[in-house]
Order: C-alpha cells, then structure tokens, then sequence
C-alpha cells in the first residue's frame, strides 16, 4: 500500500502534530467533520492505542460564516437576524446579548413589559435547549427513543413561541429597544399550563433514563472535571456547574429583571458527565420557576422603545452577557458613530467548554469521548461563528 | 459489601423493569404526531409566512404603500425591490427606477426575492404606513428558483379579487 | 428400485423441500420483521411509523428491499475485494445450516440427528468471522473497531449461552432440539424456562448479544462508529447484513423456544403455530429491549459477560447437574 502523506496530499498544516509515528501500535483516527455524534460540523483528531485515546485534536472552522465580519456590513438593526443563527438551540440568550450591548452602548431603556417578556421567552427557550440536549445525547448513547419524547414536549414550547414571535426554531424577536410584537392574549394561560406539563414530564426522565443503570455506567465517572480545571480553560455554564462552582451569570451580573426572581442554582460537585446532566436537568424546574414568576407578575405598559430609523449609538464600546444554556453568552459592540458597528464580538461558551476536551478525553475510551462530548453540550456553529 | 453489591445490582435490574414499563406504556398510548397531507397542523394562523403587501381599506387592490424605500433598505439581505417611474423630460421615454422616485406615491413594480428573505421583519418594522405583514403561507413550494421572486404587487391584486367575492362587505341599498 | 435408493430419495426429497420452505421462510421472515420493527418503533416513540406504502405500511419492506436492489454496488479502491465480498455471503450462510434442526413440528424432521443443538451453536459462532471480514476488507478504520468489538464481544458472550443451553440438555438428557422439546409438556409450569428460569435469563441476555442488538450493538455502535462494521457497505451489501441479522434473531428466538418454552408444545393448536407463536413473544421482547435502552459500553460489556454471566451460568449448570442427578 502507497504511504500517504497528509501534509503533501492536502498541505493542512493542522495536520502536522499527527503525524504518522514510527510506532504500530498507535492508529490516527478523524472523527470527521461527517460523525453522528460531533453534533455539528466538527472534527477531532484522535490518537488511539486499541481503543484507548492518547491524545485528542479538535479542529475547528468547518462551520465558519463570518458572523463578526457580516456585523461590520450590516446596520445596528439589521444584524440582529444573524445572531438567533449563531446559536439555533437557544436563539434568544444571543438577541438578548447583542441587543442588549447596543442598548448599553447607546443607553437605551428598554419598558417593563419587555424586560418580563424577554426573560419568560428566554427561559422557555433555555428548557427547549436542554430538552433537544438532552435527546441527542442520549441518541450518542444509543437510546433512540428519549429523544422523541423530548420533542414531542418540546412541541409544545414551539407552538407557544410561534404564537409569540411567528418563528420556531431561529427567532428574530428582540429589537434595539424591547422586542418585536406583544405576546398573545393567552401567552400567561399556556405557559402555565406548559410549566404544569413539563413538571408531570420530569419524573418519567428520571424514570427512564437517569436512575437507569445502563446510562448511570456510562456517565458516572465520566471526564471528571476538577473545579480548577474548569476555571483554567473559561469553562461556563452547567459544565462549570457540574464542578462545583455556582457561578450563574443570572445571579452574579444580573440583567434586565432576573434580579426580581427567586430561582436555585442546581450545581453539583463530582464533576463527571452525570453531574453535568444533573445540572441541567435540574435548570428545566429552575427555567420553570422563573417562567412562573415572569408571566404571573407581567406588567402592563409598551413593548418597545422607539429608535430612530437611522440609528447612530454615539462612540464607545459597551458588552453584554447572559446566561445562555451552554455557558456565558458574551457581545461586546464597538460603535464608531456611524450606521454600522465598527466590530462586534462575540464570546461563544461552546468555545471554552470545547477546549476542556483533549484534557478530559485523554486516557479514556472513544465511546467515553462520545460520552464527554455529549455532556460538554456542544453547538459548532456556535462555536465557529 | 456483598449486600450492599447486590443491593445495587437488584436497583439496576429495577431501573430496566421500570424503563420498559414506560416505552411499554408508551407504546399503547396515544400517538402525537400529525399525519401529513391528510391531516394539517391548526397553528398556521401565528406562522411568520412571506412577506406580503397590505391593501387599503376602501381599494383591496391598491397597497398601502408609498414607495418610499424604507423596508428595502432596512432589509438585511436586500432582497426588496421597488421600481417607481423617474420624473422624465419633456420627450423621453418614462424608465423605472428604484424607490424614491420624486412624485411617486405608489409603486409601479414590488418584487420580493424569497429566496434571500430571512424573515426577519425588519422590513416590516420599518414601513411608516404598517403597509407590509406576515403572510400565514409555509407552503411556499417550487421546484424552481426563479418562482421565488415574488411580484407582490400582483399577490396583492389576485389575495383582493379572491376576496371581492366572498367577505368584503356588499354596498348597502339606498 | 431397491429399498435403498428409495430411502435415499425420499430423505434428499424431504431435506430439498426443508431447504426450501426454510429460504421462503427467512425471506418472508425478514420483511415481516423489518416492518414490526418499524412500527414497535414509531408506537414507542409515539409516532404512527411506515403508513403510506400499502396499508399500515406493509409494504415497506418490499419497498426497501427493491431500493436496495437498485443501487450501486461500490467496492473501497484500497480494500481486500475478495474479503469485502465474501463476508456478507458468510453472513448468511450459516444460518440456513441452522435452520435445519429447529423443531417446528413432531411430525416433519427432515434430518434427523441426536447433536442439533451442537450444530446451531458450532454455526451461529460462524457469524463473528463475517464481521471480522467485512471490518478488515473495508480498508476504515472505524470498520475495524467494529470488527474487532464483534470478535471479543461473541467470544465473550458464546461462554455462558452454551452454558445456559448446556443446563437444559443436562435436564432433559439429549442434544437433539426436538427430544428435548418432547421433555417439557404444554403449560407452563412444565417448561424449562419456569424450571431453570437462571438459565433462560442468561440465555436470553446471551442471545441479545450475540446478534449484536441493542443495548449490546458495539460493532455497528451507529452512533459512535458510524455504521461499524457494515460502513462502507451500499446496497444489497447492507441488504444481506441486515438480513442475516434478521435471520440469527429467528434462529436464537428459535432456540429459546425450543429449550426454554416448550416449543411446539401447546393445548388446542396444532405444534408449528405455538412455535411461531413463542417465537414471535421472544423477537417482540428483544425489539423493545432495542428501543428502551442505551448503548453499554465496551468494556462494561466484557465485565458482564466475564464477570457476572459465565459464573452464574457455571454455578446453574452444576445446579441443574445436581437435579438431574436427583431425577428432577
């Protein structure tokens, strides 16, 4: 058979650290940007002994659309639709963060009756997140059916937010100001009504998948993650929750009106994959909770404050955060005093959490890596940009 | 510890019972989805569908609309486009020209590309006359691309004749 | 005419027509199965499954079959051609050997031999050399993981079936299928099953796991290697795989009837229906094990078996060595 020199054939200088070693007990193997368990568009280099890995590689920029560069050529207002195409899963936490920054920066106050509406919104789309994480991960495992259930609740929080905004996967729903169009006249009924449903749903979760044996053996113990691990490589969210540190972006720099709303911070300290599902398990009652309290104290009065049609946010630079349900959702906006923004930022946690990866996959079998993959929560485009 | 090992061993055993007890349950149980093309799904009237012009009240026919440019501009992926008839000399021939035109009130041609369109709404957001809307349509199908470059004002003409009949209110007899 | 020729038709003609009844009835199997599959799937997870091609979909399978058929055969460049292509002809192979000395009816033995059960289990072990085949031949390296999970994972598991099979034959003092099914009687205290239920337990945790079905499908792991061993096969390559699949599954389901529930034994109707009828409770029970359960993985897999399984199945087998002994 013909040596194959990757670097000649492709001249991929990422390639260059795999090279094909002197020893015949080591395979390089490409989960390839085509696997079914990468969810998305990703590509891990792997050093395998058997099927023991020895190093692991994730090569990125399969998915990448120039979102930063876009921002530069289009207006303020005109940006916003890329952003719920950023992260698809939880579209609304990136809305809230880009036009939250540029209200900031222009030092826009947004009415009540937004603020309530964006967190009820946004937590409904935070457990619609968690609900398809938490069926595509146990698919990665080989349970084809939890994933349906998953989504036949998860039709539920799409009917209610087609409702409220038109869309059901990629919302388009804030603006520079509030949000787009007022919630229907029945919105606090079925979200009630949802919340009450998704209650009754959790114990048959638990039932089925999380006491199961099967699924505790290849969770428990799973890429243990140490607290200074974590912190070392920017690690947020429910995967730093996982670990020990109750570190919520909700609580710790809160925004728009979370500061009214009594909710727990699930976190739990043995830093492998089950508490990292643990975790976000318990964030669908704790979204449940703050959806309860949003829809029950809405206020009356208007959706939005009005802009100008040309926009102009004076000089500066301003940067939100929110808690996304991967992490910390960061934008930070720089304006030059025109139509457009000069640069805008974007800080994807699926980023940081990705880069825990070659750590915590290193010594552990592939099925393990599917495994830690899955609980890291990964959305490449997210992480691509 | 032997206890304890094969306490943990019957837990396990358990949790599979109770995991086929459920997919058992689930497997009687009603069946949620909806079967397409016999049956349809009843939330269509919410969807954000395309893009469309809004007619007057009194003339269903005529839109809203003053070309003045606005949603074409805010549109993010310029999929807009409004020709309106450029003031010509004495003599010339009249020639279309993209929104505002001096004199124009109304548009001569309204072509949306639904093929770029994100639907975002920031077109609809930004008409001064809340002369555009969501349509309820998602089965905008075709095998070819040209089909998506909507005339919108034609949409308009042929949504106004297909009402004429039907709920528009007759004319009282005096 | 002597007395011996006409012997010796008489048994080929019987074993032709065996041979033949037994392809039509994998074949006719294997669609059946592949359209209760989908359905046990779709009402499981709360969806109606195939619907359109023919009534309740039951044409379907047809329809796949026929899809299969019409694509193109791709062989990988760098591959063993000659390895790639005998492995689903392995595949599929055995498992009409095996069908040979099933027990459907008292009345139909076509070959009559005392070491039926020896030759399912010699045969249905072939099934692991088809899969190291087609994981080699593949030139893929995640071919390759899958095969070499096969050939551990059947190894591992052939341990405590034979065990488990052994206990029964112990009891019943034959290796001939349709002795011991003469052994047990019609109810079901008179079964093996309800006798030894240790034995059908690991029996049937055994056989779930020599056909590579879920929770214990690693080698085709479609999740985590993609397809396995059968990844870079198209068509009806794929086609024979899945079909063999099928056909193991009659056959372990077949076993377990014979040795665990009686068989053909039955009030009211005639033999063969109550043994398609056991058959038939075992393969439903296996298709909602697929659909309920996770994956498990390599190792922990390897631990039940070496672990857990082959003792217990040794210390059953002594026990069952005991009692018949005692004349139980």
């Amino acid at each position: 058979m013909p040596t194959l020199d990757p670097i000649a054939m492709l001249g991929d200088r990422s390639s260059v650290r795999f090279e094909p070693g002197p020893t015949e007990d080591k395979m390089i193997l490409n989960m390839g940007p085509q696997h079914p368990s990468t969810h998305g568009v990703l590509r891990i280099m792997l050093e395998l002994d058997g099927e023991y890995i020895l190093r692991a590689e994730p090569i990125l920029g399969y998915v990448h659309r120039m979102h930063e560069w876009i921002a530069e050529q289009k207006t303020y207002m005109q940006f916003i639709p890329n952003m719920g195409r950023v992260d698809y899963l939880h579209a609304m936490a990136w809305n809230w963060a880009y036009v939250g920054a540029v209200e900031r920066l222009a030092g826009i106050e947004v009415p009540e009756r937004a603020e309530y509406i964006r967190v009820a919104v946004t937590e409904l789309n935070r457990i619609s997140s968690h609900l398809v994480w938490w069926g595509a991960y146990l698919l990665d495992l080989g349970a084809f059916t939890p994933i349906l259930y998953a989504f036949d609740d998860r039709e539920q929080i799409l009917d209610i937010l087609q409702d409220v905004t038109g869309s059901r996967l990629t919302y388009s729903y804030f603006t520079i100001g509030g949000v787009y169009n007022d919630v229907p006249a029945d919105f606090r009924e079925r979200c009630i009504k949802f919340v009450s449903r998704m209650r009754s749903q959790l114990p048959m979760y638990r039932d089925l998948v999380t006491s199961n044996a099967i699924l505790r053996g290849r969770c428990e113990g799973i890429g243990e993650l140490t607290a200074e691990v974590a912190r070392r490589y920017g690690a947020t969210g429910p995967v730093l929750r996982g670990s020990g540190i109750a570190s919520d972006t909700r609580t710790s720099e809160p925004y728009g009106v979370y500061d009214r709303f009594h909710f727990r911070i699930p976190t739990y300290t043995e830093g492998d994959a089950m508490a990292r599902y643990r975790v976000r398990l318990d964030e669908l009652e704790t979204s449940c909770e703050i959806i309860e309290q949003a829809v029950a104290n809405l206020p009356e009065g208007p959706i939005a404050t009005k802009i100008s049609r040309n926009f102009k946010p004076p000089k500066g630079e301003a940067s939100m955060a929110v808690e996304g349900a991967r992490g910390k959702v960061l934008v930070h906006v720089r304006s030059d005093g025109g139509p457009k923004p000069y640069r805008v930022k974007l800080r994807a946690p699926g980023f940081s959490n990705l880069s825990l990866f070659p750590e915590l996959a290193q010594g552990t079998l592939i099925a393990d890596a599917v495994s830690i993959l899955g609980s890291l929560d990964l959305v490449i485009p997210e992480i691509d940009r | 510890m032997i206890f304890s090992k094969i306490k943990d061993v019957l837990k396990g055993l358990k949790s599979l019972a109770t995991g086929l007890g459920i997919t058992g349950r689930a497997f009687c149980a009603k069946k949620v989805t909806v079967i397409y093309p016999q049956e349809e799904v009843d939330n269509l009237s919410t969807f954000r569908g395309m893009v469309e012009l809004i007619g007057k009240e009194d003339a269903p026919e005529e839109p809203m609309c003053a070309a003045c440019g606005n949603c074409a501009k805010a549109c993010p992926s310029n999929c807009i486009t409004i020709l309106c008839p450029i003031p010509a000399k004495e003599g010339e021939a009249a020639q279309m020209g993209p929104a505002p035109q001096k004199g124009a009130r109304t548009p001569g041609r309204f072509i949306m590309d639904f093929s770029l369109c994100c639907l975002c709404g920031q077109c609809i957001g930004s008409c001064a006359r809340n002369g555009l809307q969501f349509s309820n349509d998602p089965y905008v199908v075709s095998f070819n691309r040209k089909d998506f470059q909507f005339d919108l004002l034609k949409r308009l003409h042929s949504q106004a004749h297909d009402r004429s009949d039907s709920d528009l209110p007759k004319a009282k007899p005096e | 005419m002597n007395a011996f020729s006409l012997l010796f038709t008489y048994t080929a003609a019987r074993l032709v027509l065996w041979m033949v009844l037994m392809f039509a009835f994998v074949g006719l199997n294997a669609l059946v199965l592949v359209w209760v599959e989908r359905k046990v799937a779709g009402y499981v997870q709360l969806r109606p499954g195939p619907l359109h091609v023919g009534p309740q979909g039951l044409l379907q399978p047809l329809a796949d079959a026929v899809k299969l058929m019409g694509k193109q055969l791709l062989t990988p460049a760098a591959g063993d051609k000659v390895l790639f292509w005998a492995a689903p002809l392995l595949a599929f192979t055995p498992v009409m050997v095996c069908f040979l000395p099933m027990p459907f009816d008292p009345r139909f033995n076509p070959l009559p031999m005392n070491l039926g059960l020896v030759l399912i289990l010699a045969f249905s072990g072939l099934g692991v050399v088809s899969l190291c085949l087609a994981g080699w031949g593949s030139n893929n390296k995640w071919s390759l993981l899958g095969a070499a999970r096969a050939v551990a994972q059947s190894v591992a598991y052939e341990v405590p079936l034979l065990l488990s099979a052994m206990a029964v034959a112990i009891c019943a003092g034959s290796l001939d299928l349709y002795t011991i099914v003469g052994r047990q009687g019609g109810w079901p205290w008179q079964w093996y099953g309800v006798k030894n239920p240790l034995a059908f337990v690991i029996f049937l945790i055994c056989a779930v796991a020599e056909t590579n079905r879920a929770p214990f499908d690693l080698p085709e792991g479609e999740s985590e290697l993609t397809a396995g061993f059968h990844t870079e096969y198209s068509g009806m390559g794929f086609g024979i795989f899945f079909l063999a699949e099928y056909a193991n599954m009659v056959i372990v389901s077949g076993v377990a009837a014979a040795l665990f529930l009686g068989g053909w034994q039955g009030p009211f109707l005639p033999g063969v229906w109550w043994f398609l009828l056991k058959i038939y409770g075992i393969l439903l029970f296996i298709i909602w094990l697929r659909w309920t359960f996770p994956r498990v993985r390599f190792d922990q897999l390897l631990n039940l078996s070496w672990k857990w399984l082959t003792p217990l199945a040794l210390l059953d087998f002594a026990l069952a060595v005991v009692m018949a002994g005692m004349r139980i």
